[in-house]
């Protein structure tokens, strides 16, 4: 048996002079130390803090509902209020921007200042994971720097296209594929078609056999969209395919895999997620950044 | 014990045989599910409960064939018997796991650091590895350890041998084939997607069966005691134990989709299920974190500086205080969300009362000490512990402070809240784990002393250097993202775009690495120092480190 029953006589622990409670455990005892006076009224201060929070805001459930606190302060009301102050402070900017014609906005060099403000940030949290954060582009999704538009690179298309998207379920968004050809061309007339497109930007050269063949490929098939001279329509978003730009990529095999699969990038219709003042911001930010027409 | 004369006929015990007919149904049951199973991942998962199953198998008919005809007896001379060998399999089980989510942990810091190692495959990416070490370190790591020192604990406050024959085995086997489990399953993309309660419904049922076998060893081997006490550490694993299980329970309320899916749907949704969440995890930190390695420090730090517990009445008070006040702060990981305004006023206020009651321990850790202070210069483990509880105190009055509305605001979903956490888990809850294993490994392998002192302080100064770099580095980043997030330009727009904070936090995340790098080469180092000291040929009789055993 251990010792545990002889001990209940006071045992004094030596080097601190404090009597144990008497009990040991494996060789451990405990002094009988009071609680620390600092420790326990700091312990008080936190309690009542708390009973005077719960009285000051809402703080019990009731069978129905709660305490709501003498201060009548509730999350949503201060998040209204926070939002309230933006508005304040946005006073003299977001509301110009609001009245005030995209046109007019390019022209002050003011409110240019200030939708570029805007449209900065707006457009690295929201644009630049596709696009890259100078708009730069990235394959299947275009550069926003250059004068190359697939749906028009005006102030009102450019807004236009913010708003409804493409290919984003929005009725009013771009709509319309680039067909796949897979099922109706054979490999050898897709192969063709391709070496046409590609000596169109000098890829391949223009007297090549495969090119004129593929020249009459082309005009069965992808001239109704891409147009006789291959420059594209804007009112279809299809590409120009004379200027050397590619949005997939120009290497025979994209080419080949564009023409049997198609083509249906999506993007989003951002009137559904961002103001219209932020939407505006976005058109001049984009129209700016080098493109515009 | 009689003495016997006659010799008794060998004869399994009604444990072996029973686990016998369990592990062969359910090695066949595992197989079936196997073959029908709805994914590859799954039937993976099941022929490893097969694998295991007929290891158990094969472990207990060996066990049977070796043994005596009779059990190992309760006392010897008196004296307990104890039983030792689970506890030295969670011991080095605890140091593997250490460092495989240590490491881990440094590969993902290298990922948030280095996005390109990622390496665009599934099974490294970053939201699968990360679930990994967390639970590498809490559950494999922080687990083994709570099971191994509690097992170890009980019995010497206790003086009494481990209660059940198989049953300590179960459990510690049981709970790292859980770990297996569920890591694995994380990799295959196995996940219910609930923070630090990923593994699916049937990791979650075989735990609770481990778990509820480890509650009932530790209850009966304290029923058994010859002290008429409960020693405090004892009572904190207690509570560990017991609201690790309602905890786990409540979480995982889900139902299967099949019994031959892995898939499973949780029981609440929306806020309620956030809620639950968060009374799980914040809890999970409480109990588990909290709770069990202070039962580590209530035996450990008294036991290896030779002194007397501080204060018995601050020991009950504070435990009341924080097992009581504890249960309600969950909500603070919610404010500003759907959480109605009334559950956020009481999980603040909650957490600022718990303060104090947490600083109890803190007190009665450092306070042991008086009286032996000196200590500090000579011996290394006392100082990690001493460390530990400062961290301890340290990262337990940061979490009041941030569960405050105002510094929520701030601090919520940055770097901030990693720096919190990892001064808890690296300075508290690893440092008195690493204490603990230097005391337990010499006395459990009845060696004098760890092989090399020398190298304890090279692990202690290394991983100091480590965690004071973490730290800093997550202070100063979450303050900056916090920040950069919130601020508005004169014009009432936004500062700066979400990836400009993000290239803001590279240097700091660099620096992160490199302390984790740091801890995980101390925690080698011990590693080493842990297979030195039970190589060495030299023995000495039973130890129980610097305080001998009064006489009994």
């Amino acid at each position: 048996m251990s010792t545990a029953h002889e001990s209940h006589d006071a045992h004094v622990d030596a080097a601190s002079g404090t009597a144990t409670t008497g009990h040991e455990w494996d060789g451990i005892r405990e002094l009988n130390n009071p609680l620390p006076r600092w420790w326990l009224w700091t312990f008080y201060a936190c309690i009542f803090w708390a009973v005077c929070y719960w009285i000051a805001f809402p703080a019990w459930p009731l069978v129905s509902n709660y305490t709501t606190g003498v201060l009548g302060w509730n999350s949503r009301a201060a998040v209204q209020g926070q939002l309230a102050d933006l508005r304040a402070l946005r006073a003299t900017t977001s509301e110009r921007l609001a009245t005030a014609s995209l046109q007019e906005i390019e022209k002050s060099p003011e409110l240019l200042a200030l939708a570029r403000a805007e449209g900065r940030v707006a457009f690295a949290d929201n644009c630049a994971p596709c696009h890259g954060a100078g708009g730069g582009g990235a394959k299947g999704f275009p550069n926003l720097n250059d004068d190359d538009w697939l749906w028009g690179g005006t102030l009102a298309q450019i807004q236009e296209t913010l708003t409804h998207g493409i290919r984003s379920g929005d009725d009013l968004g771009h709509q319309g594929n680039m067909t796949p050809f897979g099922a109706v061309l054979s490999k050898a007339e897709i192969s063709d078609a391709a070496d046409f497109v590609r000596s169109l930007s000098g890829l391949v050269p223009a007297d090549t056999p495969s090119v004129q063949k593929g020249a009459a490929v082309f005009k069965a098939n992808c001239a109704v969209c891409h147009g006789e001279d291959a420059k594209g329509n804007q009112e279809l978003g299809s590409k120009n395919l004379t200027d050397g730009i590619w949005l997939y990529g120009g290497d025979k095999a994209t080419i080949v895999q564009t023409i049997t699969n198609g083509r249906g990038g999506v993007m989003p219709a951002w009137g559904e997620r961002l103001s219209p003042t932020t939407i505006k911001a976005l058109t001049v930010y984009v129209h700016t950044l080098g493109g515009g027409q | 014990m009689s003495i016997v004369q006659t010799p008794i006929t060998k004869r399994m015990t009604f444990g072996e045989t029973g686990l016998l007919i369990v592990f062969s149904l359910f090695a066949f049951f595992a197989v079936v599910v196997a073959a029908k199973a709805h994914t590859s991942a799954y039937a993976f998962h099941a022929f490893v409960f097969a694998a295991a199953s007929v290891a158990a198998v094969f472990a207990i008919g060996n066990r049977y064939m070796d043994r005596d005809a009779v059990l190992p007896p309760q006392t010897i001379d008196g004296k307990p018997n104890y039983n030792m060998g689970p506890v030295k399999v969670g011991t080095l089980l605890a140091v593997f796991w250490g460092i495989a989510g240590f490491l881990v942990g440094v590969i993902i810091a290298l990922q948030l650091a280095f996005p390109l190692l990622n390496f665009d495959l599934p099974w490294t990416s970053f939201g699968r590895l990360r679930p990994l070490h967390t639970s590498a370190v809490i559950f494999a790591f922080g687990g083994n350890v709570l099971i191994a020192t509690s097992f170890y604990v009980v019995q010497r406050t206790s003086q009494a041998r481990l209660a059940g024959d198989l049953a300590p085995w179960f459990v510690i086997w049981g709970y790292n084939l859980f770990i297996v489990i569920a890591g694995t399953g994380y990799l295959l993309g196995i996940t219910q997607g609930k923070e630090y309660a990923e593994p699916e419904w049937y990791s979650d049922l075989f735990l609770t069966i481990v778990w509820v076998t480890y509650f009932l060893v530790f209850l009966v081997t304290v029923l058994k005691r010859k002290e008429p006490h409960i020693y405090v550490a004892n009572w904190f694993y207690f509570a560990f134990i017991l609201t690790i299980a309602v905890l786990h329970l409540g979480n995982n309320a889900t139902i299967p989709v099949s019994v031959f899916s892995p898939k499973s749907y949780i029981l609440w949704s929306g806020v309620q299920d956030a809620m639950v969440q968060w009374w799980y995890g914040h809890n999970a930190v409480g109990f588990f974190l909290t709770a069990g390695f202070l039962a580590l420090m209530y035996y450990f730090i008294p036991k290896r500086a030779n002194r007397p517990v501080y204060s018995y009445r601050l020991s009950i008070v504070h435990f009341w205080a924080l097992i009581f006040l504890y249960i309600w702060a969950g909500p603070h990981h919610l404010h500003y969300t759907a959480l109605p305004d009334w559950a956020q006023t009481l999980g603040m206020t909650f957490s600022i009362m718990l303060w104090m009651p947490s600083w109890g321990g803190m007190i009665n850790g450092l306070m042991t000490l008086s009286g032996a202070w000196d200590k500090l210069r000579t011996d290394p483990v006392i100082r990690m512990m001493v460390v530990s509880v400062a961290f301890y105190g340290m990262s337990t009055f940061e979490g009041p402070l941030m569960s405050v509305k105002a510094v929520n605001s701030l601090s919520h979903y940055t770097e901030w809240g990693i720096g919190h956490v990892h001064s808890g888990a690296l300075g508290w809850v690893a440092y008195i784990s690493f204490g603990a294993i230097y005391c337990l490994v010499p006395w459990l392998w009845n060696k004098r002393e760890m092989y090399s002192m020398k190298a304890i302080n090279w692990h202690f100064w290394i991983s100091t250097l480590g965690i004071v770099l973490y730290i800093c580095a997550m202070w100063v980043a979450g303050i900056l993202q916090g920040l950069m997030w919130r601020a508005y330009t004169s014009l009432g727009f936004l500062e700066y775009s979400f990836i400009e904070t993000v290239e803001a936090m590279h240097p700091l995340y660099v620096i992160r690495a490199l302390g984790g790098i740091l801890f995980l080469i101390g925690a080698l180092i011990m590693a080493w120092n842990v297979i030195m000291t039970i190589r060495s040929p030299e023995t000495v009789a039973e130890t129980t480190g610097a305080a001998l055993a009064p006489a009994e």
